[in-house]
């Protein structure tokens, strides 16, 4: 097992949050959680990996050959589409909240009011 | 806080995280035997030849519900946000409206998307009924044949789109796309007290037709995410093209 796919799903992280921390638009900030968040798709496959073993798909292979994890795919391949309405529903709040005041700054947001 | 604080805030968390990670990375050993439980039984028990299609709607059916409703819930939640509030109006679309500084789309972009919106549905459709077999299924082939209207609308026809997929139309799809899995669910549940249990003749694998209550659920959600990203584009066009600020 390679440690490479871990040190990649470390990177995206930390590079995801170093962009959300010091970001100075919102829509920024939530394309770096997208980055942020796509470092979990990487860790899962990276878990899920065998050398040598065939994907999990049994159509032309026959059942009971060495095929890599089928959980840890389904796991990231519903989560893919639902990060993407997740980010619609941020951006939606993005929308609002530069209605609202006028910026997308988020050092800017800081005063709330009712 | 002040932005050099953040900054060093944030180098000691990401450098405990990393350490903490790459320790734990360094640990794992993955065994694989639920991996290698589902690969021997998905194709004699289910009839099913994707492996990772038994395990989101079969074998572990249930979560793929949960993040189905997530979906939803987001959907819903960009409806409630760009409503229209009291004091907005809405206009004529932008595109279609007078002294627009928005040159028409080329001719070329107009046939090439209008003649791919017919390959892209077929497609779309492709992928949503043979998730049991190859890979595919409803979340790709839904998320496929949401591009369609996307491809209208860069044809320049927002009026068309509007025509084609109006809002009470997708909102329905996605509803009874989210609602149909949680029925077939109630359905296994009725007849043999678990819920999801797959209750329709397997067939045979590699068919169009095998994995039993598989084949519906696909369809469902196929309509779920179809409708979701849908409704999603036409509100974001709505933002845009039609609301108006009060002047």
């Amino acid at each position: 097992m390679s440690w490479l796919p871990y040190a990649v799903a470390i990177w995206l992280f930390v590079v995801g949050l170093y962009g959300i921390v010091t970001s100075r638009h919102l829509v920024h900030l939530i394309i770096c959680l997208s980055v942020l968040q796509s470092s979990t798709y990487v860790l899962l496959l990276g878990i899920g990996f065998r050398v040598g073993a065939a994907a999990p798909v049994f159509v032309d292979i026959p059942p009971g050959t060495p095929a890599v994890d089928p959980v840890v795919q389904a796991l990231m391949l519903t989560d893919v589409v639902v990060e993407v309405t997740v980010t619609a529903l941020l951006l939606a709040l993005a929308v609002q909240a530069h209605e609202r005041t006028g910026k997308l700054d988020p050092n800017q947001l800081g005063i709330m009011r009712g | 806080m002040k932005p050099a604080a953040r900054l060093t805030l944030f180098g000691v968390a990401a450098a405990t995280f990393a350490a903490v990670v790459g320790g734990a990375a360094a640990e794992i050993r993955p065994n694989g035997w639920y991996a290698d439980f589902v690969n021997r039984v998905t194709v004699p028990e289910r009839q099913i030849t994707d492996a990772v299609t038994a395990v989101n709607f079969d074998i572990r059916g249930f979560d793929t519900l949960g993040e189905e409703f997530i979906m939803f819930a987001s959907v819903l939640g960009v409806a409630l946000l760009l409503r229209r509030q009291r004091d907005e109006w809405n206009g004529p679309p932008l595109d279609r409206a007078r002294g627009r500084g928005v040159p028409a789309p080329s001719d070329a972009i107009r046939i090439l998307t209008v003649a791919l919106v017919g390959p892209v549905v077929l497609f779309g459709i492709y992928v949503v009924v043979h998730g049991q077999a190859t890979p595919g299924g409803g979340f790709q082939g839904g998320v496929v044949l949401a591009t369609a209207p996307l491809l209208i609308y860069l044809a320049g026809e927002y009026g068309s789109l509007v025509r084609l997929a109006p809002r009470w139309l997708v909102e329905s799809a996605e509803a009874i796309g989210a609602g149909g899995y949680a029925v077939i669910g109630a359905i296994g549940m009725l007849r043999s007290e678990r819920f999801l249990e797959n209750w329709l003749p397997l067939g045979k694998a590699g068919d169009v037709f095998s994995g039993g209550t598989v084949a519906l659920i696909d369809l469902t959600v196929g309509l779920e995410v179809a409708g979701g990203f849908i409704v999603l584009l036409l509100l974001f066009l709505e933002e845009t093209l039609v609301r108006r600020d009060p002047a």
